[in-house]
């Protein structure tokens, strides 16, 4: 259990002035259609159990409505849960007093807004600096740890510009360095990039990805996106409802989608640019091929493997043989992809 | 049939003894505490009695460098800078540069009260829903009676003078700032109050670093109006001992002199004016990064 950073444990909750006494009919079974109308309170999570692993990005996906914001604020206790805990690094986070709840959220935790969330009135440097401030650190060394973030971000240059002079990818930098100069361990991003164009959104997720190489954070990372969800999650989360309806790493969300509403998901996606060599893989030893790592996505696998013109290839890790995999297995397990002709709209 | 036509009132000596009793408490009332709350009122008239001798003892071309260096730094514009100073010199020109000074001196002093009072009070009825629900009926109060009967008990209790002059002044003119510090601060985007909480700010943090700096151009406008108000109630202030611009104006209306009114009531005018204008344009100015832009 060490390697779990946070532990969300049946969490709920409902909106509304009797919240508490609606937790037992929402346990027993009553949906949030039938809570709204036979009670007039707001089903905002209904049990929701996610281990978040150190040092991994723990995606929570789910449609515009499906609690993701709520879940997200219960980790730093922006909002109080009407039921359930939740433990970070083996603290319970419910039972801080006010003063430990404010140390928590400017040493352990910072989080990215959708809408960014700057400060209009003071300057990028100032907006980095200002979880430091507000940690009391004086200006001089809050200045200097925040300019290695802006660097580090990509902003340099723009220290002394305010955040209306930037456009919505440079503002959500200012956003993301802001979170990072506190040093805290966790990186809530509640639909960090969603309000950004798709490439200036793409670039996001390429900064975020290659700063985690370096950083290890353990992030939280919230959207309705699928493509960014595959993209960044070592594990998703989707929820709907309020509930999570499935849990887990990618590969096995599409080999193995929970129901309908998982299905139709990821129904649109292209699965080879997914899916790795070692989700499919077996021990055949009539497979004869090019030897490929076991991180390869079957794309490109299907690309050595038919320029090959063998029958499969086999699968190295670390430079030993672990498996094979074959071509029909691969192709099998695409194939509902494949019934999607137009291949502009699929996964990258 | 009597019931419909009159309406069922008081009788007549009940209705006498109760206004009787109330005037009666109300006079008990001051001569017990009259005195402490003079007493208590005593800085405030040694401040503006120090600031009246200091505008009217400083020499005039003085004054007229310091008003134009406040224009032209409050507003940035040349023009109403030397507008200002024009206006001035016509004011001292015509006589009139003694009384503007008093009235000078007042609007600041009930200007400062009245910020140092109605900020505070604003923020907390920024703070609680119900701090808000009792103020706002109090404030409306303040602003609809009219004056003449809040002076009643100035008068009542602190006699005729400067001191229940710059109270009543204050009375009418503190609306505004408390309204707008309260609104500026409740319009503060939540998405930045939002952000500042998960950083940890402490409610102090919260307000000096997030709240009153974007509500600054709201609290400016509360300023502004204050001002405005204070210099539209100089002529009443006047009836009750308070030197300046409405006192040649009282004495215009009991004795019909047209001239005298009319330049004093223009003096007023100006100064209005110039407040307004400079205070504006330097309300834009604050305005300028405030506003959140997500224009993504
Ligand atoms: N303060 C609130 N009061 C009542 N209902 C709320 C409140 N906040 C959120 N909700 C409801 O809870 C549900 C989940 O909202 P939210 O977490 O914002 O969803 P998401 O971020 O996934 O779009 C929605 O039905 C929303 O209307
Ligand atoms: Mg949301």
């Amino acid at each position: 259990m060490s390697d779990i950073k946070v532990s969300i444990n049946n969490l709920y909750k409902i909106f509304g002035s009797d919240a508490a006494s609606m937790v037992d009919l929402v346990k027993e079974g009553m949906s949030k259609s039938d809570l709204l109308e036979k009670h007039g309170h707001v089903l905002g999570l209904d049990n929701v159990n996610i281990d978040v692993r150190k040092q991994q990005i723990q995606v929570i996906m789910g449609l515009s409505g499906s609690g993701k914001s709520t879940l997200i604020r219960h980790i730093n206790r922006l909002i109080e849960p009407t039921s359930g805990s939740i433990i970070v690094d083996g603290d319970d986070i419910l039972s801080m007093s006010l003063a430990e709840l404010r140390d928590f959220r400017r040493s352990k935790a910072s989080m990215v807004f959708q809408k960014f969330g700057l400060l209009p009135h003071r300057k990028v440097i100032d907006n980095v600096a200002y979880g430091l401030s507000i940690q009391g650190i004086n200006k001089e060394e809050a200045l200097a740890r925040s300019n290695k973030w802006i660097k580090s971000v990509g902003l340099t240059g723009f220290e002394n510009h305010y955040p209306s002079q930037l456009s919505g990818g440079m503002q959500q930098r200012v956003g993301l360095a802001r979170a990072l100069a506190t040093d805290a361990d966790i990186l809530l991003m509640d639909e960090a990039f969603s309000a950004l164009d798709p490439l200036i959104r793409s670039d996001m997720q390429d900064v975020l990805l290659s700063l985690q190489e370096q950083l290890h954070k353990t992030i939280i990372f919230i959207t309705h996106d699928l493509d960014e969800a595959l993209k960044l999650g070592d594990d998703i989360a989707i929820l709907r409802d309020g509930a999570v309806i499935q849990s887990g790493t990618a590969e096995k969300i599409i080999l193995h989608p929970a129901d309908d509403y998982v299905t139709d998901f990821i129904k649109d996606i292209n699965k080879a640019r997914v899916l790795k060599v070692s989700s499919v893989m077996a021990k055949d030893e009539k497979i004869k091929g090019p030897e490929i790592s076991d991180n390869v996505i079957i794309e490109d696998a299907l690309q050595t493997v038919s320029q090959s013109g063998s029958n499969g290839a086999i699968i190295v890790k670390n430079g030993k043989k672990i498996g094979t995999v074959s071509l029909t297995d691969m192709i099998m397990a695409i194939a509902r992809s494949t019934e999607n002709t137009d291949s502009d709209t699929v996964y990258r | 049939m009597s019931l419909l036509t009159e309406f069922p009132k008081m009788g007549r000596t009940d209705l006498r003894d109760f206004k009787k009793a109330i005037d009666e408490s109300f006079r008990d009332f001051t001569r017990n505490y009259g005195e402490a709350i003079e007493n208590f009122f005593d800085p405030l008239l040694y401040f503006l009695v120090w600031l009246e001798k200091l505008f009217l003892n400083t020499p005039w071309p003085i004054i007229m460098a310091v008003i134009a260096l406040l224009v032209y730094f409050g507003s940035r514009s040349i023009k109403l800078t030397i507008g200002a100073i024009i206006a001035f010199l016509l004011i001292g020109y015509l006589d009139m540069w003694e009384d503007t000074m008093a009235t000078l001196a007042i609007i600041s002093v009930a200007t400062i009260v009245c910020i140092s009072v109605g900020i505070p009070i604003g923020i907390l009825m920024a703070r609680s829903n119900r701090t808000q629900t009792v103020v706002t009926p109090i404030l409306d109060i303040m602003q609809t009676i009219p004056s003449f009967v809040y002076l009643i008990p100035v008068v009542m209790l602190l006699g005729i003078g400067k001191v229940p002059g710059l109270l009543a002044v204050c009375i009418y003119a503190i609306p505004p700032i408390v309204r707008l510090t309260n609104l500026g601060i409740r319009l503060v985007d939540k998405d930045v109050m939002e952000a500042s909480e998960a950083f940890g700010a402490s409610y102090k943090q919260k307000l000096l670093d997030v709240q009153i700096p974007l509500a600054l151009p709201n609290i400016f406008a509360g300023v502004n109006q204050t001002i405005m108000m204070a210099l539209s109630m100089v002529v009443i202030a006047s009836m009750i001992g308070v030197k300046g611009l409405g006192v040649p104006v009282l004495r215009a209306i009991s004795n019909q002199y047209l001239a005298l009114g009319v330049m004093n009531g223009l003096a007023i005018v100006v100064l209005a004016i110039l407040f307004d204008r400079v205070s504006q344009s330097f309300g834009k100015r604050l305005q300028a990064h405030r506003e959140s832009g997500h224009n993504v």
